[in-house]
């Protein structure tokens, strides 16, 4: 289970994040959202371990992970997609996915976790020896999951998936995304498209300026009347 | 001498010697490649390729080719040392702290070897160095074809280890994403040492390879350095096949301005090259340049 308390966290003498506290549960899928600039991906990196937090405490399984390094972070099964997929373009889809498994808690189990990601994406197996940048960005965004499906995760972030990719192509993501939620995966969301959003995930938090400024499951929020006003444009 | 004979006989000399910077430039784009940084020091660890050979074939009066093992695990050692010391220090500050500091380190490693080992040319002996192919007319001293087997024994090395091992697809994963790569359970600190101390280590075994041809002295590796610059500049930055092509194109282009305008011309060849390439190709001949998406 992972616990965000009370976090501060900024870029140099910018403060963006303000006493943010959330939690998401064992198998739990929950979305973050909020408008451009609210602070999300700043609280994702938190907790990837890429930006430092001033105060607060990040707890993962019971313990204060603030002070891990982000490398240590892929050992305790915490895995990161970052916002634009983060695959490694200039390297094949397989080398891609070996990396996936590049952590010691995984090495050798890596290879059958691969065949595994290929059952998940087919696609991805046809298209094992092609550089990963020169596929479609639905094809990469399938990659970034399959990547990090290789790496067993406890938690899966993933920060805005469905950026830049075609409407077809974003519902096919989010099926995958919730089928690596029914197979127990802890996900924490991040997502400007909130019905997309909504639609898998059991509770969500809206980020406003760097505060978490309501909370609920997801009937709640689809319901709230600024939530419609504000990000569903009602 | 006909004009054949010249032509033939340049592409010879171009080669062999375009071997030699191909290997430098090598060593400084792994560098490159995976920290971002230039290595202004990359002619001095050369140099102390060259020293640690003359030193080791003075004590055992073996073969520089023999010495290439304990010559490469030590130059590997004070890579390593050097970039704990100097480099790593460093780590997270802008480019230009990096500039500096191996160029200072530079001065430094020029300066102890020339309190220790004097100003004075020194020669490394071994039975090869004046011993010449000849084949219908065209010549090639020894010492020059053996630096080129070698160049590319390390190349294919270096291209299989990147290509074809967990720790030279993390090294790529470094140098392309460092986030990503942490994210992914790499150590990228250790990423930056090891290519750090391999890429000088590249400059190293160049000194080795070069001691039977050239004489040592502490500023040997200064035109070797410049050269390594416009080799990856005009290679594409972090791309080795392009800076073994632009290190053989350099050498060639440096023979035959030599032997058809002018020796003392040659020198400066390759970095007139370099004007003209970067003003066609300003991501280099190889470069790809921003990657779009």
């Amino acid at each position: 289970m992972l616990e965000i308390k009370n976090i501060n966290a900024g870029y140099g003498d910018l403060q963006v994040l303000f006493d943010v506290s959330m939690e998401v549960k064992d198998g739990e899928c929950v979305a973050l959202v909020g408008s451009n600039g609210a602070g999300k991906t700043s609280l994702l990196n938190v907790v990837g371990g890429h930006l430092k937090a001033s105060a607060g405490q990040v707890i993962w399984n019971g313990e204060d992970i603030l002070k891990t390094s982000p490398t240590k972070r892929a050992d305790l099964a915490i895995s990161h997609i970052p916002q634009g997929r983060g695959i490694l373009g200039t390297l094949s889809v397989m080398d891609n996915l070996l990396l996936g498994g590049y952590c010691r808690r995984v090495k050798k189990k890596r290879m059958e976790n691969i065949e595994k990601a290929f059952d998940m994406f087919p696609k991805l197996k046809e298209r094992q020896k092609q550089v990963a940048g020169s596929m479609s960005g639905g094809e990469q965004q399938m990659l970034a999951i399959a990547r990090a499906l290789v790496m067993e995760p406890d938690l899966l972030m993933l920060d805005e998936p469905s950026l830049g990719l075609a409407p077809v192509v974003v519902d096919e993501m989010f099926d995958y995304i919730a089928a690596v939620r029914d197979s127990g995966v802890s996900i924490l969301l991040i997502e400007q498209n909130l019905p997309a959003a909504l639609s898998i995930a059991q509770r969500g938090y809206v980020m406003e300026n760097g505060r978490i400024v309501l909370e609920g499951n997801n009937h709640e929020l689809a319901e709230n009347e600024d939530v419609k006003r504000a990000y569903l444009g009602i | 001498m006909n004009v054949l004979w010249m032509i033939g006989q340049s592409i010879l000399n171009g080669l062999t010697m375009g071997g030699i910077y191909a290997l430098v430039g090598v060593g400084l784009t792994i560098i490159f490649g995976v920290m971002k940084v230039v290595n202004f020091a990359q002619g001095e660890y050369l140099v102390i390729g060259m020293y640690i050979t003359l030193v080791l074939n003075q004590l055992t009066g073996l073969s520089p080719y023999l010495l290439l093992p304990p010559t490469i695990l030590i130059a590997y050692l004070f890579g390593r040392i050097s970039y704990g010391v100097v480099v790593k220090p460093l780590l997270g500050q802008p480019g230009q702290y990096f500039v500096v500091a191996t160029m200072g380190l530079s001065f430094v490693i020029i300066s102890v070897l020339q309190l220790v080992f004097t100003t004075n040319f020194w020669a490394v002996e071994t039975s090869l160095k004046s011993v010449s192919i000849t084949w219908k007319g065209f010549s090639l001293g020894l010492p020059r074809i053996i630096a080129c087997g070698f160049m590319i024994f390390f190349v294919v090395l270096v291209d299989f280890f990147l290509k074809r091992t967990d720790f030279g697809r993390a090294m790529r994963a470094t140098s392309e994403n460092t986030e990503v790569a942490q994210s992914l359970g790499i150590n990228t600190n250790k990423m930056y040492g090891f290519s750090f101390a391999v890429g000088t280590t590249f400059a190293a075994i160049t000194g080795l390879l070069l001691s039977p041809i050239y004489f040592v002295y502490p500023t040997a590796g200064t035109p070797f350095k410049t050269i390594a610059m416009v080799i990856i500049v005009m290679g594409g930055p972090g791309n080795i096949g392009g800076a073994v092509a632009s290190g053989l194109i350099a050498g060639l282009v440096e023979a035959f301005t030599a032997t058809f305008v002018s020796n003392d011309l040659a020198p400066a060849a390759a970095y007139l090259l370099l004007i003209i390439v970067l003003a066609f190709k300003p991501a280099g001949l190889f470069g790809k340049g921003a990657r779009v998406a």
